[in-house]
């Protein structure tokens, strides 16, 4: 296969600008991400920043950064004393009720029934290094939240024309 | 006689440039840099560490097919690799001597688990956890 033939969006140097990007929501999970900012961190133009996000990690920009704010009020749930209040705050959501709603979409549990439930066994993690062990624990989201809701209202799964929005 | 692991590699997007972050930023030694037409064997050393050589390759025939080399730059590219762990004396001291020399760091120095940690990405996408012997 010749260089001319590489897709744009598998271009090694375009896909290293994006782990930056990446690496950026990683750092500040808690922190608003428009595609502005997330396009200059990436050297990537606005109009096509979201596309070529979603093109190398699968999934658009904004539901990767949810996913990691879920990763981190589950990891403060179960390693502090926060309040569920404060915990939402600090992960970066300004609304307790948005929050609980997209957790418990998300990891299909409320953040209390999780800090019970995590509580209630030992954990044997010290000898991991963080970073893997929030790897390990990232919630796994493969449709979009809104329609997760929707089929647990509805009771079936997504139609053919269903689109993936964050 | 050291019995052991005596080279493990990781992939690199430029051998050039690999080998000026490990060794003018890391501080690592070269250790093997053989050329055999376009295939390059590089390998650097830590400087407490002559048992073990870091392999800095590029994904490339013959060693691997075009099609499948083609992934692994994407794939280092994207920060997909296995971890790396390197471990320091002092975390927060490592920090600061390291971003001074332009390492692009992805997590600050933290304090958890009875240890101080960081993150750090090579120009090629790999990423390695910085953290404080114990």
């Amino acid at each position: 296969m010749t260089a001319g033939r590489v897709k744009l969006g598998r271009d090694p140097a375009l896909l290293r600008r994006l782990l930056r990007a990446k690496d950026r929501m990683d750092a500040a999970s808690h922190e608003e991400w428009p595609i502005p900012r997330l396009a200059k961190v990436s050297g990537v133009s606005e109009a096509h920043f979201a596309r070529s996000f979603k093109d190398a990690f699968g999934v658009p920009p904004h539901r990767y950064l949810l996913t990691r704010r879920i990763e981190r009020a589950s990891a403060l749930l179960r390693d502090t004393e926060l309040q569920i209040t404060e915990v939402a705050f600090r992960t970066g959501w300004n609304s307790l009720g948005t929050f609980g709603r997209i957790f418990r979409d998300v990891t299909g549990e409320s953040p209390s029934d999780l800090r019970a439930r995590e509580r209630a066994h030992e954990h044997q993690l010290e000898e991991v290094p963080h970073c893997f062990v929030s790897a390990a624990h990232r919630p796994d989201l493969k449709i979009a939240v809104s329609e997760k809701r929707r089929q647990a209202i509805m009771g079936n799964g997504p139609g053919p024309n269903e689109t993936e929005d964050p | 006689m050291t019995q052991g692991v005596g080279v493990a590699g990781i992939y690199v997007h430029d051998q050039d440039e690999a080998l000026a972050f490990y060794v003018d930023k890391l501080g690592f030694a070269v250790h093997t840099d053989a050329r055999n037409g376009d295939y390059r064997w590089l390998t650097v050393q830590h400087p407490d560490q002559p048992s073990f050589q870091l392999g800095l390759f590029k994904p490339q025939p013959p060693t691997v097919d075009e099609a499948s080399a083609q992934i692994m730059r994407q794939m280092t590219a994207k920060g997909a690799m296995p971890p790396l762990v390197l471990v320091v004396a002092d975390c927060r001291a490592a920090y600061d001597r390291l971003r001074q020399r332009g390492v692009e760091f992805t997590q600050e120095p933290v304090e958890r688990y009875g240890s101080v940690d960081a993150s750090f990405r090579d120009p090629s996408g790999n990423g390695w956890k910085m953290i404080e012997a114990r």
